[in-house]
């Protein structure tokens, strides 16, 4: 089953192709790292799948749907940035969200709150860059969505942290779902993925199995990554 | 504390030896059931896809069979689980073989070094 397909996605800001074509069939059941350098594409493609951006060119669907509110309701989005008010507490956040999704599991975010040491009464203010980025992700990741865009979930947190959620992704693995994450760190996420995409200034380079391409080439993503990308 | 993994080879092939040498060591009787896909994948920390390959290799190896709702188990056949013990044996000897012959004895030197050499109790 198709989750994701993008035909002839581009886009472009004034004369910058941020991306170019982008052919994307994406099943079902599948976890995904969406990697490149920085300026690759990356962030626009994520932003396009969610409705945040318009194409230039080419469509993309989520289960058959143009991104809207319907697909919304069941793609699970982590921006790059942060969008909380800093007026608001940690549980208000999570009724926030309790509120806008059906899909949302408050139990689940307050247990994992607790796991990560987060008091669900702090003020987001007082909250440090790590933790407001530990937080988000639980709020991300505590839907039971169908889909998950998760734009550089590790990036900003320390290893504990890092494994706790690449245990998080592996735990909530479910065949009907799938996964898709933009990083650098490749080498921490690469056990966790089935197959790896390389954007290379906005155009898909490969797209192909972790196993295929350590059987095939003898070298892990990491590796790969690092000849593919040589600078 | 997640299973370390070779750079160079596929992951599932790595899995499916880590799983095999639980079962030649006892560590996964003969007949016994083995954890379910999630709990392993959890404690490997790696893509519950791939642990399900590296199983689906052990069943056609006739070493693990899956019972349709009751989920997998180790096979009851001891001699099959012998003779995978001897392969990976084997498999070290032919290793430890080759190490040996690149610094300079041959087959023969190698065990009587062996038999000299005094045994060191793990600690």
């Amino acid at each position: 089953m198709t989750i994701l397909n993008s035909a002839g996605l581009t886009k472009a800001f004034g004369q910058t192709i941020a991306l170019n074509k982008v052919d994307l069939n994406i099943e079902a059941g599948r976890v995904i790292g969406l990697l490149g350098p920085n300026g690759s594409g990356k962030t626009t493609f994520l932003k396009l799948c969610n409705g945040l951006l318009t194409p230039t060119s080419g469509s993309v669907k989520i289960a058959d749907k143009a991104p809207g509110v319907r697909t919304k309701a069941i793609v699970s989005f982590l921006p790059e940035d942060n969008y909380f008010s800093d007026w608001m507490k940690v549980k208000d956040m999570v009724s926030f969200f309790a509120d806008f999704y059906k899909d949302f599991d408050a139990a689940k975010a307050e247990d994992m709150l607790i796991t990560l040491e987060i008091d669900p009464a702090a003020q987001i203010k007082s909250l440090s860059k790590g933790a407001k980025e530990k937080v988000q992700l639980i709020l991300v990741m505590a839907r039971k969505a169908r889909l998950y865009l998760l734009d550089e979930p590790i990036g900003g947190v320390d290893p504990a942290t890092r494994d706790y959620i690449l245990r998080t992704i592996i735990t909530n693995y479910n065949p009907e779902a799938s996964v898709i994450i933009s990083t650098h760190l490749i080498a921490d996420v690469e056990q966790v993925l089935d197959e790896v995409i390389f954007l290379k200034e906005g155009e898909i380079v490969m797209h192909e199995d972790v196993d295929t391409i350590r059987e095939e080439k003898g070298v892990s993503v990491d590796q790969l990554f690092r000849e593919v990308f040589k600078c | 504390m997640a299973w370390q993994f070779d750079p160079d080879r596929p992951i599932y092939k790595q899995l499916k030896e880590r799983i095999l040498l639980r079962i030649v060591s006892g560590t996964y009787a003969a007949g016994a059931q083995l954890p379910t896909v999630r709990d392993l994948a959890e404690e490997a920390a790696v893509n519950p896809n791939t642990l399900q390959k590296a199983l689906q290799e052990l069943e056609r190896d006739g070493l693990v069979h899956a019972q349709r709702t009751s989920g997998r188990f180790v096979t009851e056949d001891k001699t099959l689980i012998k003779q995978a013990k001897n392969d990976l044996a084997k498999e070290q000897i032919d290793l430890f073989l080759k190490k040996m012959a690149a610094i300079g004895y041959d087959r023969q030197d190698a065990v009587v070094l062996i038999q000299t050499t005094k045994e060191v109790k793990p600690k």
